[in-house]
């Protein structure tokens, strides 16, 4: 079946694309490869998605799922058995924050240390809006439209007066 | 407009003190998410007797609990400072971590024996349960049994003296000699 797919694959891209296939199909291999049984296909995708939001404590910026931790095969080994014995996935983040703490997650929850780390790109953006808005607004006040009465007066002279 | 002028100054000064704080900041350092509660239950045997201990056995507090294991480098580096530690009167307990107990017993007969008693936790669930990412780590419980500390990576007489003082003051502050030793390199 993978043999197939991955012939079809080659088929599918141009001869001068095919390193780059290779490259994308790479980036797919990189997971630690490990085998575990499961007695249903439900509990395998839930635990493909949970052991990617998992977070590895020991080499950190690494997900469960692709770290070749002695800790991190723990956590998939503890992750197999908790999504056997059919707890849910609350369940099961909540034992690992228990543990190591919103680390774990790739994504914390809101709270008095993840405010600023979940609103910042708002903040972030609403600064820069905010500032744009600032500069063009100086900018189309620094160039007056409209001439006073005087100024009509004085440009309608010097036209005059320069005319041929 | 003057005042204009000096924006990019206070934000390169202000980009200048947080990237300043950075460089003393230590990434790899994790909030321990057990502070504060009571140390987990257990039932594991004991390294030297083999009989069954629990988290009752932990009787002498407050005391440290200090994660190894004899495949662990910086263990057998910190060891030499925990042996001071045990003469000073300062009860540790071991959590010998995913370890070999034969190799372990042997370690321990080798280069001394700092524990008050060890918990073997060969499949590492004790350390599961704790939040053990890594040996060595060493934890404080106080008098009633709870975790109030934890310091990962080597435990060094800088290190006691800077983050243990409050609950083993008469070991800082000099009563038993410790010293003269000095810190270990990291």
């Amino acid at each position: 079946m993978t043999e197939r797919r991955a012939v079809s694959v080659r088929k599918g891209c141009g001869r001068l694309s095919l390193t780059f296939c290779g490259w994308m199909l790479a980036a797919a291999a990189h997971a630690v490869i490990e085998t575990y049984e499961f007695s249903s296909p439900a509990l395998e995708v839930r635990y493909h998605a949970l052991s990617q939001e998992l977070r590895c404590p020991k080499c950190q910026n690494q997900n469960i799922a692709d770290s070749n931790a002695p800790i991190a095969r723990d956590l998939r080994v503890v992750l197999v058995e908790q999504l056997e014995a059919g707890q849910s996935d609350e369940q099961i983040l909540a034992f690992m924050v228990a543990r190591y703490g919103e680390f774990v997650r790739y994504r914390p929850t809101v709270d008095r240390n993840t405010a600023l780390l979940w609103w910042a790109p708002v903040i972030l953006i609403g600064a820069g809006v905010f500032a744009l808005g600032f500069h063009f607004m100086g900018r189309v006040r620094a160039s007056p439209s409209t001439l006073t009465a005087t100024e009509a007066a004085q440009l309608k002279k010097l036209i005059e007066e320069n005319a041929p | 407009m003057q005042v204009r002028r000096f924006i990019p100054l206070l934000g390169f000064g202000l980009l200048s003190v947080l990237l300043f704080r950075g460089l003393s900041l230590d990434p790899t350092a994790l909030p321990a998410a057990r502070l504060g509660q009571p140390f987990p239950e257990f039932a594991k045997p004991e390294l030297q007797s083999g009989e069954a201990i629990g988290v009752a056995d932990l009787s002498q507090r407050p005391a440290l609990v200090n994660v190894w294991a004899t495949w662990c480098y910086s263990c057998r580096v910190e060891h030499p400072y925990l042996l001071e530690l045990a003469s000073a009167g300062v009860p540790i307990y071991g959590l010998n971590y995913k370890d070999d107990a034969v190799k372990a017993r042997a370690w321990l007969t080798q280069l001394g024996d700092p524990y008050a008693l060890n918990i073997v936790d060969v499949e590492g669930s004790l350390g599961l349960d704790l939040g053990v990412y890594g040996a060595p780590e060493t934890y404080v419980i106080d008098r009633d049994g709870k975790i109030v500390h934890r310091h990962v990576g080597i435990l060094d007489s800088r290190v006691f003296h800077a983050d243990f003082g409050a609950w083993f003051s008469s070991v800082v502050e000099g009563t038993v000699p410790l010293a003269q030793r000095g810190s270990v390199a990291k």
